[in-house]
């Protein structure tokens, strides 16, 4: 039996057929996609087997052991992770297919785009050196950046506004790594988190600051929010799933690692409780202008926005509480990121077969899409289930586990936070869900949709609530912190 | 006060100046030059601050090359997507607020 | 970033960051010495990293992981381009106006120097500061000037060889990244191979780079133009 490194493959087999994508075309690139992305899955399949349970994994380039060389390792919390990219990825590639090949505006730079954020993704998940950290963050920037702009006219500015406030972001975090390596000599996590105490210099505690504040900007947490709902609601419809699904809980994962990893040490409950109130602020007002929207796409992507905070209260939950507490607040923020990512994915794939159809995404001539894309109104349905938080959905799950932190915690003030947010998020999708079932307008035109345009879209609705009922071997993966 | 020290010291004013730039400008290349001034900051208090004792220090050099390239790259597509929001509407700033399009 | 310019917001945002400033500078002056010198470790390993040059070592075999995703982030700036630009074409695009005589004439001379010039970073690299990215820098800025005096050959303008020449020395360093996973990590060159892998990988990059930097330039959206391919 061959011993196959896994975690260099994993990075190593998008960055391939990404080049090759790019050399071929978009004629070609979807089948390098397609037979790419069913690899990755097997690959980050094979890695949560072997991690499960607390066996991580970890890999030397160049056999350069830290803090000489690069550190890669894979632990449960990253295994987890990389199943919901490539998880997400599949069915979209073959959604996206489907797509262009109806709609063909920013078809040929797609399928090379997406080979390149996959890899930086994976490349994110499994680093340990905050370096190398910061170059793969660049890299699923600038590769979402790509993907925006590739819109057409119509996203250029939005696609230059969530460039530079992702600059923003990574500047200041690099700022805190030279903060770091000139305090302790190292990029290496163990070594650094080794070196970290309660009685660190203040460089320590600048550097913390400055690598959260950059990574609450890139995961666009209230108030840094701005840059997102254009980009997300204005990107084409494959484009806005893989951006709200995955390149979000990018910087969002890197966030609690550092924390994790490093910071907790440095941290004081109080800044847990300020992170926590951006978050709820998220939740009440991304739900609040989601209620607002005229456009599907930017009603879900002000979703999107609300529920980032929920991802956030992870930080008052987690830091100097009881043990139990915070190991259910990582489990419920992990659910969460999965959930949210295979529902929103489904959601924009929905909206996305909605504008193939009809042409528009406006909400109030919604009606009629009943009769003539059931599929489609199902997905936005079951989607909505999960992002509601209702069982049996991976999304009850995420926010029961994270009620439940806060009972442990004696923090009951998140769990009005998250009821109230739930029902807010239970007023916007009815208000899809309403129109939806309204009957047609006379003038409206439907063009028939593809299978394939539909049905990925509900797989990955589907998957958000089946993930609720076998969210126990996740958890197992995901192992203790 | 070594010469490590000072370039950190200086690295420091110029990313908070280019973090006040890249907010605060309205027009979109000088909002670029901001940003390759707040990454000229961080680069110089890695290497100033590495070498601080007076010896040199290949780890941060490294980074800093790695660092310049990957600037290069953010800059290019920024300047890419300036210029065609220059075609499309005329100015090189963000168009006003409009919701809904 | 438009909301409003308003005096406050534009106090806030100054006032933050000077002190920001203000506290970076004192807890930069109150640091210790660092734990860990890795200059140690460099020159402990410099013979058998297959260069003499630390630096070069440090980037292309020591971490020569960050390397290889830096090249994949020049590539995507690439495609952000042009997918910006809006056209299917990654080629050049025609001259706005008649270069000037001088201009070529100037340029006649130049390029062969050029050429020369990015040859020797090149190898001058493995024992002085120098290297793929310098040499890249040059032949980019060579290419650049050929195309603005409306001396380059037809042949570089096609389309599918561009796309090639930019990716394949991106696929070479792939291949020796992934060429040692059957016995051994990512990257890891057999010691004795080291120097040679290195010039290899760098000979690949040198191309590829230098036609990615010059696309960068050459494929920002035009003043004059929208949609014209």
């Amino acid at each position: 039996m061959i011993e196959i490194e896994l975690i260099p493959l994993i990075i190593l087999v998008p960055l391939l057929w990404a080049s090759l994508a790019f050399i071929a075309g978009p004629a070609h690139g979807w089948k390098l996609a397609l037979g790419g992305s069913t690899l990755q899955l097997v690959l980050a399949w094979r890695l949560a087997a072997e991690v499960g349970g607390g066996a991580d994994r970890v890999h030397v380039p160049g056999g350069w052991e830290a803090p000489l060389g690069i550190a890669l390792s894979a632990d449960g919390l990253a295994a987890v992770m990389l199943l919901l990219a490539q998880g997400v990825a599949l069915p979209l590639a073959f959604y996206a297919r489907a797509y262009f090949a109806r709609h063909p505006e920013g078809a040929h730079t797609f399928w090379p785009l997406t080979g390149f954020l996959l890899a930086a993704m994976n490349a994110l998940f499994l680093s340990a050196d905050i370096f190398n950290l910061y170059v793969t963050l660049e890299l699923v920037g600038l590769a979402a950046v790509g993907l925006v702009a590739s819109g057409g006219a119509g996203s250029v500015a939005a696609a230059l506004r969530y460039l530079l406030a992702t600059l923003l972001g990574s500047g200041s975090y690099l700022l805190g790594v030279a903060l770091l390596y000139g305090a302790y000599g190292t990029v290496t996590l163990p070594e650094l988190a080794s070196q970290v105490t309660e009685a660190s210099p203040p460089v320590a505690m600048l550097a913390a600051g400055l690598m959260l504040a950059g990574m609450a900007v890139k995961t666009a947490l209230f108030p840094f929010h701005f840059w997102l709902p254009p980009a997300h609601g204005g990107a084409p419809s494959p484009v806005s799933a893989l951006l709200s699904a995955l390149v979000i809980k990018a910087s969002f994962y890197l966030a609690a690692r550092l924390w994790l990893a490093l910071f907790l040490p440095l941290a004081t409950p109080s800044w847990g409780q300020v992170i926590g109130v951006l978050g709820a602020a998220a939740i009440f007002w991304g739900s609040f202008m989601a209620l607002r929207q005229a456009r599907l796409k930017m009603l879900i992507a002000y979703s999107t926005v609300a529920q980032v905070g929920y991802l956030f209260l992870f930080f008052p939950l987690a830091t100097h509480t009881e043990p139990a507490a915070a190991q259910s607040a990582l489990q419920g923020v992990t659910l969460q990121a999965l959930a949210h990512g295979l529902a929103k994915a489904a959601m924009f794939a929905a909206a996305g077969a909605v504008i193939l159809s009809t042409g528009h995404d406006r909400i109030m001539q919604l009606g009629g899409i009943t009769a003539h894309m059931p599929v489609t109104v199902f997905t936005l349905a079951i989607a909505g289930v999960s992002l509601m938080g209702l069982p049996p959905s991976a999304g009850f799950l995420a926010k029961w586990l994270l009620i439940d932190s806060a009972i442990v915690s004696g923090q009951w003030w998140w769990i009005v936070v998250m009821i109230a947010g739930g029902l807010l998020t239970a007023a916007y999708v009815f208000k899809v869900l309403r129109h939806a079932f309204l009957r047609a307008e006379q003038s409206e035109v439907y063009k028939p949709l593809p299978r394939l345009v539909e049905w990925p879209g509900f797989l990955l609705a589907v998957a958000s609530l089946a993930l609720g009922l076998r969210a126990a071997e996740l958890l197992n993966v995901l192992g203790t912190p | 006060m070594t010469p490590g020290l000072l370039f950190a010291l200086t690295g420091i004013a110029l990313f908070s100046s280019g973090v006040a730039g890249l907010i605060l400008q309205t027009h979109l290349l000088r909002k670029i030059i901001a940003f390759n001034v707040m990454g000229s900051g961080a680069f110089l208090v890695l290497v100033g601050l590495a070498q601080r004792s007076g010896e040199p220090d290949p780890v941060s050099q490294a980074m800093v090359l790695t660092g310049i390239v990957v600037s290069i790259a953010a800059t290019a597509l920024a300047l890419a997507l300036a210029r065609r929001l220059l075609n499309l509407t005329g100015e090189m700033r963000f168009p006003a607020e409009g919701q809904d399009d | 970033m438009t909301r409003g310019t308003g005096r406050f917001r534009k106090m806030l945002v100054s006032v933050g960051c000077a002190s920001l400033a203000g506290a970076a500078v004192f807890a930069v002056m109150a640091l210790p010495e660092p734990a860990v010198r890795l200059a140690g470790p460099v020159e402990a390993n410099m013979d058998r990293s297959g260069v003499t040059h630390p630096v070069t070592a440090v980037l292309l075999n020591f971490r020569g992981y960050d390397t290889l995703l830096e090249i994949a982030v020049l590539l995507l700036a690439l495609l952000g381009v042009a997918a910006a630009g809006g056209s299917e074409k990654i080629g050049l695009r025609r001259l706005p106006s008649a270069p000037h005589a001088f201009l070529q004439s100037l340029t006649r001379l130049m390029a062969p120097l050029m050429v020369l010039a990015a040859g020797y970073l090149l190898w001058a690299g493995s024992h002085r500061p120098g290297g793929a990215f310098q040499a890249a820098a040059v032949l980019a800025a060579g290419i650049v000037l050929l195309f603005l005096a409306g001396l380059l050959p037809e042949r570089l303008q096609s389309d599918r060889l561009l796309r090639v020449g930019m990716v394949a020395g991106f696929l070479v360093f792939l291949a020796v990244a992934a060429f040692p996973l059957a016995g051994g990590a990512l990257l890891q060159y057999p010691v004795p191979l080291a120097g040679a892998l290195i010039l290899l990988i760098e000979s690949g990059l040198t191309i590829s780079l230098a036609l990615i930097l010059s696309g960068l330039f050459l494929r920002l959206p035009d003043e004059f133009e929208e949609e014209e391919e």
